[in-house]
């Protein structure tokens, strides 16, 4: 079965299981996500998909696409609520964009300026997160993490290795690593893992190749992330 | 090493299963107090999980400690009605008898104190739990007893009997709580209907889910009964987390035989061998006896291997423990909670019916719509369905608690009005009432007309009263320091608006406040509403939009200005040095400082 729904008025035609946003990208609109993954099942946390279908909020990463929905992506509305969500994420870490390797291939610092995200509008929580740099080829920068738990997933489902889990609850949540002294270097974490090479922010990083690419000729440097993700796709 | 030896035997009395890694850190932390890194390591090897997971397991629920705590634990429930009742000033009384700072381990390691959410005492408050057990009715000669035996070091298994009684306080009864049900009995009627004409009957009764969201309980047994899968799960959620909600404590020390007996016509209905029933960890007091009313019910052959001598009708039933997590009541975390995961709410759909426990067809039924389900059993769906209204049929239990001479649990038929049950309570001078718990609503003295039921009032239990002495404002912001608490942080709305909201209304408590804050604390609140992966993040705003409407002088007084002003307090911020040098003298704060000056 399939069938078709509008998005912001658009025609977009769907496969039975599909859910709003994958329909949504194979017509090439884009909506905005941060941890959904083409590769995996939906997660549904970080809420950026967030659109609005008859009158009610829902996840397009998680709902299916039902025949003659009428969605709402792109009101002032919902991008201004996407705004909010984006300015919790960084008053909720330490983003200092500016000394960030990640700057310019970050996906959170790109969909801020994608929804024109002028400030940070609340008070900063400044946690406490120590880095680990106990791994030889690894850097984990925990001041950056989204929770969207994809080095969870990679690590678990695809390296078959479990180095990554969250622990604690609401606001104090937080990655550990598979190890008890807490240290990166103590779990068998390889920088091949498919988690070395998921992280959408400046949390998991590459030593020794910091800064190859100069700012300014860097992934999201020219065009909007609306745009290259799309693109990287196709 | 006894880390080890503890944990192999705990792990081997679960037979090395994983989806009971919740009761074996449970369990283990009952022998060592606190799980150390060394018992984590353990645990994982011996059920061949992750360390990392096992870590973020012990990690979600507040009441395993992965740090040492005192060999006596104690917890102050922090209901808004506790500390009505006094106890922040008795758990102050306490700390300073034992020589410690709250959230601290005293110098010797003999005792912790700190708070913990509703520990559903709220009809006989301030309440606390010592080492994961229930004491009420505390007052300043209570603290003492206790402070002597902590001081003297008396096993908790010594401790007075009289000082753990825990009153049913039932008050006025009505069908469900006055009628006699047999054990056995309802099911009997029912197997005697056939499934279908006991489904008529059920359908009939228009019963609704006690729990919060009013499903129509045939209608969820229906789909579940309908849905493709072999082996279905019947699972009751005795999480009863919501802060002033104890009815269903009552019910599962008074009328426990009711329960099992509805869990155990599930079973038959939608054709399920395997039963959970999940009890929130402050209820651990009723684990030992519920467990012999489980035994008593194998014994005479009403569970287990052909219930009343029907082949085929096997069903049993085993009781999990949470770990003090509120949203571990919401169904699909508390099935996660089931499985030894941290109790995250999944996406849905799939609802449970379809996909529940371990993937099984589940129904989640609160425990008040079970023993409801054997009333109906028994008597009939349109004798149940001759009570209350036409959308909410039958009784209801309210968990009543505040500013009222006759706390307890009342039985009502739907459409009560507020103002009924405010006269039977024996509550005078009543200012504000909130029903349905931190998640309810607040209503103020013009709505005491308005009636409980699914089609005005809707009430999952708690009603609570608020006479003129009290302010609608700390209401409210006890509510969303527990939501703050509560939230699982799965989605960023809920993990980091709760916190946020919490910021603005401590800005306002501490006379910060400013009238851009009250913008955005409702764009924040209908941000939470809209955006929230579940019931706990979209109702965490509730008493704040109520509260902001009906009694908004109770917000205004607090702003300083009503144009900005910064929430950052440069006296306040030397307090750390005044503490660290042990000074509070005048020179010690800006304020002073600043009058010398000029
Ligand atoms: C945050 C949250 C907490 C909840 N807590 C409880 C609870 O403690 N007990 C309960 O029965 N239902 C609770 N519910 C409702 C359950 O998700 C579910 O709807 C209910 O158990 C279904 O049973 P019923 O149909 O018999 O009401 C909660 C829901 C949410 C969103
Ligand atoms: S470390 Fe990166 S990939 Fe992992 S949860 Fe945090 S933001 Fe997501
Ligand atoms: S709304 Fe709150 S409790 Fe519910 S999933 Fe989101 S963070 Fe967790
Ligand atoms: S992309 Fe849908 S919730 Fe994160």
């Amino acid at each position: 079965m399939s069938g078709q729904f509008l998005l912001d008025g658009q025609a977009v035609p769907f496969d039975d299981g599909q859910t709003i946003l994958e329909a949504a990208r194979a017509a090439g609109h884009y909506i905005p996500h941060l941890c959904w993954h083409p590769d995996f099942p939906p997660h549904g946390s970080c809420k950026l998909c967030i659109v609005k279908v008859g009158g009610r909020h829902v996840s397009s990463c998680a709902l299916q696409a039902a025949d003659g929905m009428e969605v709402d992506s792109s009101s002032a509305e919902i991008r201004g609520e996407r705004r909010t969500l984006l300015q919790m994420l960084f008053v909720e870490g330490n983003h200092f964009c500016p000394s960030c390797e990640k700057s310019g291939n970050c996906e959170l610092q790109a969909q801020a300026y994608e929804h024109e995200m002028m400030s940070a509008r609340f008070a900063y929580l400044f946690p406490l997160r120590p880095v680990d740099a106990s791994h030889p080829d690894i850097l984990l920068d925990f001041n950056r993490c989204i929770f969207c738990e994809l080095c969870v997933r990679a690590s678990r489902d695809v390296d078959g290795k479990s180095v990554f889990a969250l622990t604690n609850r609401g606001i104090h949540k937080h990655l550990v690593v598979n190890a008890e002294s807490g240290r990166l270097a103590d779990t068998d974490f390889s920088v091949d893992d498919l988690a070395a090479n998921i992280c959408p922010v400046g949390v998991i990083l590459k030593k020794r190749s910091g800064f190859k690419v100069p700012i300014g000729e860097r992934k999201y440097d020219a065009q909007p992330i609306s745009r290259v993700s799309l693109e990287d796709e196709s | 090493m006894e880390v080890a030896k503890t944990v192999r035997k705990v792990v081997a009395r679960h037979a090395g299963v994983t989806t009971r890694l919740l009761q074996i850190l449970i369990e283990v932390q009952d022998e060592l107090s606190w799980l150390p890194p060394a018992a984590l390591s353990c645990i994982a090897q011996a059920l061949k999980l992750p360390r990392a997971r096992v870590d973020g397991v012990a990690g979600f629920y507040s009441l395993l400690y992965r740090r040492p705590v005192g060999c006596y634990r104690i917890l102050f429930s922090d209901n808004i009605t506790d500390r009505m009742l006094g106890a922040p000033a008795l758990m102050q009384a306490l700390c300073t008898a034992l020589w410690v700072e709250r959230g601290k381990v005293s110098e010797d390691g003999l005792v912790s104190i700190d708070t913990t959410s509703c520990t559903g005492l709220c009809d006989q408050g301030p309440a606390l739990l010592v080492n994961g057990l229930a004491i009420g009715r505390l007052d300043a000669a209570r603290i003492d007893t206790i402070a002597g035996l902590v001081r003297g070091r008396t096993p908790l298994a010594d401790w007075p009997r009289e000082l753990f009684q825990i009153d049913d306080n039932i008050r006025r009864r009505g069908p469900l709580l006055d009628t006699e049900v047999p054990p056995g009995a309802a099911l009997a009627a029912a197997l005697k209907l056939g499934r279908e004409g006991w489904l008529a009957e059920l359908r009939a009764s228009g019963l609704r889910g006690r729990g919060g969201a009013g499903f129509a309980t045939a209608r969820k047994w229906d789909a579940c009964r309908a849905a493709p899968g072999a082996e279905k799960v019947v699972v009751c959620n005795a999480d009863e987390g919501e802060p002033g909600t104890f009815k269903d404590r009552v019910l599962l020390t008074r009328f426990a035989d009711r329960v099992f007996e509805g869990m155990t016509l599930a079973a038959w209905t939608i054709g399920a061998r395997l039963g959970l029933m999940y009890l929130r960890g402050e209820y651990r007091h009723l684990l030992r006896p519920l467990h012999e009313v489980l035994a008593r019910r194998r014994a005479v052959g009403l569970l287990g291997a052909g219930i009343l001598g029907e082949a085929g009708f096997d069903f049993d039933i085993d009781i999990h423990l949470g770990a003090g997590a509120y949203v571990c009541g919401e169904e699909t975390a508390l099935l996660e909670s089931l499985e030894g995961k941290r109790g995250t709410p999944r996406i849905r759909p799939p609802f449970p019916v379809t996909q529940g426990y371990l993937g099984r067809p589940t129904v989640v039924n609160n425990v008040e719509t079970l023993a409801a389900v054997a009333l109906i059993a028994l008597r009939g769906g349109a004798d149940y369905a001759a009570r209350g209204t036409a959308s909410s049929s039958g009784t209801k239990l309210l968990s009543i608690s505040g500013d009222c001479a006759f706390p307890g649990v009342y039985e009502y038929p739907f459409g009560v009005t507020v103002a009924e049950v405010l006269a039977d309570c024996g509550a005078r001078d009543t200012h504000a009432v909130q029903v349905g718990g931190a998640s309810g609503v607040t209503l103020a003295g013009d709505e005491f007309g308005r009636r409980i039921g699914f089609e005005d009032v809707p009430s999952a239990g708690a009603f609570m009263v608020f006479n003129r002495s009290r302010d609608a404002f700390d209401i409210a912001h006890n509510f969303v320091d527990f939501f703050a608490h509560e939230s699982c942080g799965f989605c960023t709305p809920c993990r980091i608006g709760t916190v946020l909201l919490k910021g603005y209304m401590d800005k306002l408590a501490s006379g910060y406040g400013a009238k851009v804050d009250l913008a955005d604390i409702e764009w924040l609140e209908r941000l939470l509403k809209n955006a929230s992966h579940c019931g706990l993040g979209s109702s965490a705003p509730n008493a704040v939009v109520d509260t902001l409407l009906k009694f908004r002088p109770a917000y205004e007084r607090r702003l300083q200005s009503l144009e900005f002003e910064p929430a950052f307090d440069l006296d306040q911020a030397l307090a750390r040095a005044r503490q660290m040098t042990g000074r509070d003298d005048p020179g010690a704060h800006l304020e002073t400082l600043r009058e010398d000056t000029t």
